[in-house]
């Protein structure tokens, strides 16, 4: 399989709070600061920077004040002049690409986990851009394996990282961890305790990598999106004139199959799947997606293989 | 109003018109698209024999915006004091529009009043059906619970005669979920064929209701400092709505691992249990004490 051998990790930044009212993020990140005040900066392997990505937004419990600030991390939008009407987040995701980046220079921190929440059956879903990015590929392997309680699963972006436009594309290693579902605006108790195990897993992969033993490689499942499909809605008032069908609600990631159940009218009828490919569904009915005219994302399951993997101080 | 004889039925007027409220929680959005397709189906020529039912968008601006509300909680406009309050340009939305309502809908109080509210609300809490009245002696609310099985009883003020809410959870706020929705279709519909067979003269036999009344609520522990909340729901007590509380069990674990224990003195029966919206009240979960209520037979008086 060959071994290919990396830099280790000298930094890490975890980040609640992107969107304000995913609150899993929001605690967690205070939590983590507790911990490090009261057992000090050995308890973690590497420094950690703890962030709330948007704190007005938090202070709404609202996703953004002005601009979904997850969006605002195109290369363009980073490097925008700032004017008067410049909206909050476009400048805060400058100010957070200074902290945490700049993205795409050797400064850059090397690993960002950025923190969320969705109301779809995503159990704990890792969420990253590259497929060939070796440091994330092995973070999900194992955080398939320590990860019991709920399914695991990594949805890969096929997005150049210059395009790439959430949070944690700043870093050299980026990944999101979503657990669902939670409504926004709530915090549940499991969940959270969900979101700490991975965050801990990932610290625990992080020791282990840096501690310079060679990392085994396997096959791993992952989930590559492919694209999104929306409520069919009114030609007039474009108010949706159906929701997703009882028997799709909570399905995520189960395949669809041509006449699949999609979505129930309000007069009863079923939209049905009439695509040939069998699609894997994903952020099934989430809050949010709504006014970006999303109902659902389709992904195509591939295996890929990751090879063996060392650090190397340099 | 009451009958002179126990052993007769009640009798009360007939309830002619009914209102259907939606979005008065411009998020909760059951409520919102069935009075949406209500709409619609009306003005494709259904009939709805035997009573008039006129459907409301309670809050229309928080419901554009899919927010709670915009400035204060229209839930909350409709004591007698919000009522009649002058109304300058400082004036809250929620509260020119819950004057608003007492116009269409009531006035409070008054004989043009509609006989029937029902106001239609979302959870995030793990409550199913539940109706929510205001008065333990409010008979036709009473026996319309009886008739759908549902169980609430909570001090909340209504602008009609008779008013509940109807609540439906667990549902996020700003999601529709399929499986909510066709419960809560199902049981306006249930509801308003109770006020049909009121409205033509069928008595309703005496009975009892379980009716869970509130006694207290308990708030998040909080950090002295900020405010902030410092526990969430116990993962044991969390989507336990209805199920009885004892002294000891526990109903909150720290985000640092600690588990808070519940230190009444009293079995009581939580509900509304890590609403959404009511972190912002200081509200964790609501307890209540469930007691029968016996409820006389009742029939429409023939005018």
């Amino acid at each position: 399989m060959g071994l290919i051998t990396l830099p280790v990790i000298r930094r890490m930044a975890v980040c609640g709070g992107t969107h304000g009212n995913e609150l899993t993020g929001v605690y967690l990140v205070p939590e983590l600061e507790r911990q490090r005040r009261e057992k000090g900066d050995t308890l973690w392997p590497v420094p950690v920077t703890t962030v709330l990505s948007n704190p007005r937004a938090v202070k709404e419990c609202k996703r953004y004040v002005n601009k979904d600030l997850n969006r605002c991390f195109t290369s363009a939008i980073l490097s925008s002049p700032v004017t008067d009407t410049t909206p909050y987040e476009v400048q805060r995701a400058q100010e957070l690409n200074s902290m945490l980046g700049p993205k795409g220079t050797a400064d850059a921190t090397d690993i960002i986990c950025d923190l969320h929440n969705t109301t779809a059956n995503m159990g704990l879903t890792v969420i990253s851009y590259s497929h060939t990015n070796w440091v994330i590929m092995h973070i999900y392997k194992y955080l398939q394996e320590k990860i019991t309680k709920v399914p695991v699963r990594l949805i890969l972006l096929n997005i150049p990282i210059c395009d790439a436009y959430s949070l944690e594309s700043v870093a050299k290693h980026g990944i999101s961890l979503e657990v669902g579902p939670q409504p926004h605006g709530v915090v549940r108790a499991d969940i959270f305790n969900v979101m700490k195990e991975g965050v801990n897993v990932v610290l625990d992969w992080i020791q282990h990598f840096n501690s310079g033993k060679v990392i085994e490689g396997a096959e791993v499942d992952v989930f590559m999106f492919e694209k999104s499909v929306d409520y069919p809605r009114d030609t007039e008032t474009q108010n949706p004139l159906a929701v997703i069908h009882p028997q799709l609600q909570d399905q995520d990631f189960c395949l669809l199959q041509r006449g699949d159940p999609l979505f129930l009218t309000f007069s009863g009828e079923t939209v049905g799947y009439d695509e040939e490919e069998p699609l894997h569904p994903f952020f099934i009915n989430e809050a949010a997606y709504y006014e970006k005219g999303i109902a659902f994302h389709l992904a195509r399951k591939k295996t890929l293989v990751i090879p063996n993997i060392q650090a190397k101080n340099d | 109003r009451l009958s002179a004889l126990c052993c007769q039925a009640v009798t009360l007027p007939a309830l002619s018109c009914v209102a259907l409220c939606g979005g008065t929680h411009g998020n909760e959005l059951s409520g919102i698209y069935l009075v949406q397709e209500t709409l619609k189906n009306k003005r494709k020529g259904e009939a709805m024999e035997a009573v008039t039912v006129v459907t409301v968008i309670s809050n229309p601006r928080a419901v554009q915006q899919r927010v709670r509300y915009t400035e204060t909680d229209l839930n909350r406009c409709f004591t007698y004091a919000m009522l009649s309050a002058p109304v300058s340009e400082r004036t809250p939305y929620e509260i020119i529009r819950s004057q608003e309502l007492n116009s269409l809908l009531g006035p409070k109080g008054s004989g043009q009043a509609v006989d029937l509210i029902c106001d239609l609300h979302n959870t995030t809490a793990n409550m199913g059906l539940c109706l929510i009245t205001y008065a333990d002696s409010d008979w036709i609310c009473l026996h319309i619970c009886k008739h759908l099985q549902a169980r609430t009883n909570d001090p909340y003020t209504s602008v009609g005669k008779h008013g509940f809410a109807m609540e439906i959870g667990p549902q996020p706020h700003g999601v529709i979920r399929s499986n909510i929705f066709t419960a809560m279709q199902e049981a306006v519909h249930l509801m308003l064929d109770w006020v049909r067979l009121f409205n033509s003269g069928t008595q309703f036999d005496e009975g009892s209701v379980d009716v869970y009344t509130m006694v207290k609520n308990i708030d998040y522990p909080r950090d002295p400092y900020t405010h902030n909340i410092t526990a969430a729901v116990h993962p044991e007590l969390q989507d336990r709505d209805f199920c009885l509380l004892y002294p000891g069990d526990p109903i909150f674990l720290s985000f640092s691992g600690e588990i808070l224990r519940y230190k009444g003195k009293e079995p009581l029966y939580p509900f509304f249990i890590n609403e959404c919206a009511y972190y912002e009240k200081g509200v964790a979960l609501l307890l209540a004490r469930k007691s029968k209520v016996k409820i006389p037979a009742i029939q429409c008086s023939r005018a």
